[in-house]
């Protein structure tokens, strides 16, 4: 087989942790499939790229810098990547399942006619080919996902993997590819800073503290934010949270709001619904905190307590602030 | 403007799935299908810009249903794309889509940021690129100000990402972006003696052929209910902290 490509994302210049979980799976990959590791980064200031991603595998980075591209636009990042795979023929291409790997992944899928695995959470390979894993119906149900093109492509979704200790001193040969993708449609205009940009957003986060309808109302999630700050939680919602306006949409965790992946998930006051259980049982660890010793939850959670989530969560951010001095 | 909204049948989020013999699907007996969740917004923001409004809706028979749907809320014509018990995979959608579109002459193209059955989220954007048209995913805001479009998108944090674009235009509609209408009963009446013009997804197809290849529909392993534990909070409280961190090494 050929080499393996990983599309990594940052932020201004800051290479994103997902990159560092994709160069881990995708060196693993490779000692089955052979071929060698490659990044490619899109945008500019990325001076810090290179020696970076060598640290988790990649053999040869790949730079495209053009001012054009410092703001993410999908024609753009499109055109330079199908530019980058058409000259380094790679037979894997990998990307995160982030807002930005979403909304790129597919136009680029079509432009080079490379079948695409969205959200993946296990990859191998399988007869020289590679196979894919993928929830679908929310995660109700998994699927493999083979494919029929020469270049095979996957979002994967963060977390799935986790990331191998980085190795210091490892180099990587950078190489620069210009940009040729003439004027760019539909540019990014503005950036609006949301109040928890900072953040891990709920799709990234390694732990998430989430409210339900008991919460009773927005003031109320102050004591989640605060157990949150804690030990560096995401807050989300259930649905039934987001439409009594305890909560925003983009908090909602579930089939209809965001599938999340962390290591620990603690549902405050949530009953359970299958709806919210298929955008979540991923979780390596769920904690349950239900006054209803019947609520579906509880099915699912590792640990249980039945109780007042108002009487319980306060006592449990001291005992969460004690454990983590 | 000319407005495209499209449309997926897809199972209620209600719904228990259960793998079929061959496994290369669920059961399809017993299921109530729905207008997939996210496309509901594309329906509502399509007949509140007006103009000349189409759903569109790609798949067997019984799609025609989610079709009745969109035109009993306020859509004005219907096209369905019959895949005649065939099934195809996101490029294929996408290209036959794509001819569609090209051909309808569409200036917007509206629909739901993912079918909530497969989770693929692919279609939009491969029939964005087959088209040579802009695409702008999950947004929840959408302003037109003569021939440009102000879009908005959530990206991680809360923050939002804006932009300007022209026309031929893709968009993935999300939660927020409006509250969808209930179909009037009249509007039902009349949606039902509405014209739906059929197209054969076959012939639309233009070769494109299958990419990938879904097999082996599995339920994932199920999760075994833990431990409760019991005492007064603050003891309950310290003994999960102690379990977090000793057994389950989380923290």
């Amino acid at each position: 087989m050929g080499d393996i490509l990983v599309f990594a994302e940052h932020e201004d210049g800051k290479i994103k942790k997902t990159a560092f979980e994709l160069l881990s799976k995708a060196t693993e990959l490779a000692q089955t499939a052979g071929g060698s590791v490659m990044a490619v980064c899109i945008g500019s200031g990325l001076t810090d790229a290179a020696p970076t991603l060598a640290k988790y595998g990649a053999k040869k980075v790949v730079l495209v810098e053009d001012a054009g591209l410092a703001k993410y636009n999908t024609t753009g990042f499109a055109t330079a990547l199908a530019a980058v795979i058409t000259e380094y023929k790679p037979t894997i291409v990998l990307g995160s399942a982030s807002a930005l790997g979403k909304d790129l992944f597919p136009r680029l899928a079509a432009k080079i006619k490379a079948g695409l695995a969205s959200d993946v959470v296990s990859l191998k390979i399988d007869g020289g080919k590679l196979s894919a894993k993928k929830p679908v119906y929310a995660g109700k149900a998994l699927v493999d996902v083979c494919f029929k093109s020469d270049v095979q492509m996957a979002t994967v979704r963060p977390n799935s993997f986790g990331t191998k200790d980085p190795v210091e001193g490892a180099q990587a040969e950078a190489m620069s590819k210009a940009f040729d993708g003439g004027s760019l449609t539909n540019p990014i205009v503005e950036i609006i800073k949301g109040e928890s940009s900072g953040k891990a957003d709920l799709t990234e986060a390694e732990i998430i503290v989430s409210g339900g309808r008991a919460m009773g109302s927005a003031e109320n999630f102050k004591i989640l934010n605060a157990m949150a700050d804690v030990i560096g939680a995401t807050v989300g919602a259930s649905r039934a949270a987001v439409d009594s306006n305890y909560a925003t949409h983009s908090m909602q965790v579930g089939q209809t709001g965001k599938v999340v992946n962390p290591k620990l998930y603690i549902a405050c006051g949530i009953s359970g619904a299958i709806q919210h259980l298929a955008g979540m049982r991923t979780s390596k660890v769920i904690v349950a905190i239900n006054k209803d010793p019947e609520a579906p939850i509880f099915a699912k959670a590792d640990y249980g307590i039945v109780g007042d989530l108002f009487k319980v969560v306060p006592p449990l951010t001291e005992e969460l602030k004690k454990a983590m001095q | 403007m000319k407005i495209a909204v499209l449309v997926k049948q897809v199972p209620d989020t209600e719904t228990k799935i259960v793998i079929n013999a061959n496994k290369n699907g669920i059961d399809e007996s017993n299921i109530k299908y729905i207008v997939s969740p996210y496309d509901e917004y594309a329906i509502e923001e399509a007949i509140k810009i007006g103009g000349e409004t189409t759903v569109i809706s790609m798949g067997p028979d019984r799609c025609i249903e989610s079709i009745r749907t969109a035109l009993a809320m306020g859509i004005q014509k219907a096209i369905h794309i019959d895949t005649q018990g065939k099934s195809y995979d996101s490029y294929q959608t996408a290209a036959a889509l794509a001819k569609v579109i090209k051909d309808g002459g569409f200036d917007l193209v509206l629909t739901g940021k993912q079918g909530i059955d497969y989770d693929n989220g692919q279609v939009t954007q491969m029939a964005a690129e087959l088209s040579g048209a802009s695409q702008v995913m999950v947004i929840d805001k959408l302003t037109i100000n003569g021939d440009k479009a102000k879009v908005e998108r959530r990206i991680a944090g809360g923050s939002k990402e804006v932009y300007e674009s022209g026309f031929p235009l893709f968009l993935g509609c999300e939660k927020g972006l409006n509250t969808p209408r209930y179909a009037s009963l009249p509007g039902i009446m009349k949606a039902k003696s509405k014209p739906i013009e059929k197209k054969s997804a076959d012939e639309l197809l233009g070769g494109a052929t299958a990419l990938v290849e879904f097999t082996n529909f599995e339920l994932p392993p199920e999760r075994a209910a833990g431990k409760r534990i019991e005492g007064e909070p603050p003891q309950q409280a310290a003994q999960l902290v102690k379990l977090l961190r000793e057994e389950a090494k989380v923290i």
